[in-house]
């Protein structure tokens, strides 16, 4: 197993670097000068004297390799510049937002992983009556109603209507119902598809029919022989839906003002504060790597064929 | 292949009939959620065509003595906070939703087929080379690299769709490139090699057509996602941009007149899903159809 995550995690650093070398590449591809590009409105009535001299002390004035590798090494020191709207470090910035939308996605994810799989096992296990048809379709449509409108007509109901919830903003655990549901409602159609495909396959196989012959009542098999088996492509599509959901978390925390890392690379991307789309892109990023490089060890603590594969 | 000639010559059947009636089209014409699906795209078509006849005003036509009136006979939807008829923004809508579905999809599935095509052709350092910049792409959150290209581009619709374009090209290359690797050792490629056809000829007339089938299963399902994103990016401010009639934008600023204007949001809103509704629903019907596992 050590010897796997090793490999996992070397396996990473291509990656993280083509990463950051995207990011970093992001000042050179946006329109125009690079220092006008990283400046944004400030550099308005600058002298190009002035704008030569910050192009120097931005050092970007030197060649592409070194200004990648002074990049680089001021990622790696979680120097990331500063916001050109606040002037503060962007690194903090960003970070003082990440808790916000890590309870989003990570509540939206548990919402998800119960809902969706749940509706899997039951559509699985009733295949072909109404139950499955119910569930099939409630999966369809979970899959094709943008996550921004189903935010809205649920804080259309269930807040300003019912009044039952806070319709927007940061706080207790109530703040957090709806948007998490929003989030969570297009991951458990995806997470139910999956579920509900693996669990009828692994119904057919060997060992499934064997258990049964020796005499395994019916719930034994489905839980013990077959739920565990058909859990295993339900993980992988866990950890590829946390990318759908930090998605999806950036369009719900504008719906629901929440404060988070979406809504910040949102405003910056308006302002134009580059700075600042770097280090929230970059960051999401990450966090999105080390999601599936946890999901990736945990799928193979699970099977030991991917371990001696 | 020798097969199939055999059959053509002896039925007398035109080839609209034998592709009517080629197992898949018979498959897919069982699938009632197919059938749905295609019903639904056709009558997107028809409605993003015929839009300045079905539309009862112009869709930026201002009435500002009947702003924010909800649903009535004159307007069947409502009118917004100009005074615009819904209904026949929505009907507008269709348009931009058809395009920003199909441009990126397209242009995607052009640059990520002809890349896939070459790292599966080629293989070697040319493979890993592709694939590895293909790993990095989808090491972002789509909406994320999609926000990222917006971010570097500015906001505008031109910039939303080639950031959409950009994110759906490492899934149709690999897809391509898996493909074209189970392709090149086929005994028709092989004799095509051997009868000196070159690489250009090989790739294009003999590799190329058998990713035709999984290629349009994964574009449709791909038109649905980009109809998604784009009402996204739009939602956000950061895709089509006002006046044009979008159903992404209209909800964008139907949201600040809840919960009094609760018809602002609905019918863009549903709109939108219906739509990508259909393109999955006629995605999964070509999947099964072409690919009939179950």
């Amino acid at each position: 197993m050590l010897t796997y995550v090793l490999k996992r995690v070397a396996g990473l650093v291509p990656v993280m670097l083509g990463v950051i070398f995207l990011v970093f590449c992001m000042v050179w591809l946006a329109p125009g000068d690079p220092v006008l590009a990283l400046l944004g409105e400030s550099a308005q009535g600058m002298s190009s004297a002035q704008v030569e001299e910050l192009r120097r002390a931005y050092g970007l004035d030197r060649g592409f390799a070194e200004q990648f590798a002074r990049y680089l090494t001021g990622v790696l020191r979680l120097d990331l510049g500063d916001s050109l709207r606040s002037s503060q470090p962007v690194s903090s910035e960003v970070l003082s937002r990440f808790p916000a939308t890590l309870a989003l996605a990570g509540s939206a994810m548990l919402i998800a992983i119960v809902v969706g799989g749940s509706f899997g096992v039951l559509a699985a296990v009733y295949r072909g009556t109404w139950v499955d048809s119910v569930a099939i379709v409630v999966a369809l449509l979970g899959v094709s109603v943008p996550v921004f409108w189903s935010g809205l007509v649920l804080m259309l109901v269930f807040a300003l209507q019912l009044g039952w919830l806070p319709a927007s903003g940061f706080g207790g655990w109530r703040h957090l119902i709806m948007p998490a549901a929003a989030v969570g409602f297009s991951s458990a159609a995806f997470i139910a598809r999956v579920t509900r495909a693996s669990l009828i396959e692994t119904l057919r196989q060997d060992y499934v029919r064997t258990a049964r012959a020796k005499g395994v009542r019916e719930r034994g098999v489905r839980i013990k022989h077959a739920l565990k088996n058909a859990m295993l492509p339900v993980v992988t599509v866990v950890g590829l839906q946390f990318g759908g959901l930090l998605g999806g978390a950036v369009l719900t925390e504008t719906v629901f003002a929440w404060p988070g890392v979406g809504r910040l690379l949102v405003d910056a991307i308006r302002t134009r504060d580059l700075p600042l789309v770097q280090g929230s892109v970059l960051l999401v990023a990450v966090a999105f790597i080390l999601v599936n490089l946890l999901v990736d060890l945990s799928y193979a603590a699970l099977n030991p064929k991917v371990r001696y594969g | 292949m020798a097969d199939a000639t055999l059959v053509e010559t002896r039925s007398a059947r035109g080839p609209m009939s034998r592709f009517l009636n080629a197992p898949a089209a018979r498959r897919f014409r069982r699938n009632r959620g197919a059938v749905i699906g295609l019903a639904l795209v056709a009558l997107l078509v028809v409605v993003a065509v015929l839009a300045p006849v079905l539309a009862p005003y112009a869709p930026d036509a201002q009435d500002l003595r009947a702003r924010l009136r909800p649903p009535s006979r004159a307007h069947l939807f409502g009118t917004d906070e100009f005074g615009r008829d819904i209904l026949s923004r929505v009907l507008y809508g269709a348009r931009i939703s058809l395009f920003t579905g199909l441009v990126p999809v397209i242009s995607g599935l052009v640059v990520g087929t002809s890349l896939g095509l070459l790292a599966g052709f080629y293989r070697g350092w040319v493979d890993d080379l592709l694939m590895r910049v293909m790993d990095v792409l989808l090491a972002f959150p789509s909406l994320l690299l999609a926000l990222a290209v917006v971010g570097t581009l500015g906001p505008g619709l031109g910039n939303a769709v080639i950031a959409v374009a950009i994110v759906s090209v490492p899934g149709y290359a690999r897809l391509a490139r898996s493909v074209v690797i189970a392709a090149r050792e086929e005994e028709f490629v092989h004799a095509a090699r051997s009868l000196g056809a070159h690489d250009v000829r090989l790739m294009v007339k003999h590799v190329l057509p058998t990713t035709i089938g999984p290629m349009t299963v994964q574009a449709t399902l791909g038109i649905g996602f980009a109809i998604l994103s784009m009402a996204g990016l739009s939602f956000l401010g950061l895709g089509v941009q006002p006046p044009t009639a979008d159903w992404g934008e209209m909800l964008s600023r139907g949201r600040r007149y809840l919960p009094d204007s609760s018809w602002l949001l609905l019918y863009p809103g549903a709109a939108i899903s219906l739509t990508v509704l259909a393109f999955n629903l006629l995605g999964d019907g070509l999947r099964d159809a072409f690919d009939p596992r179950e």
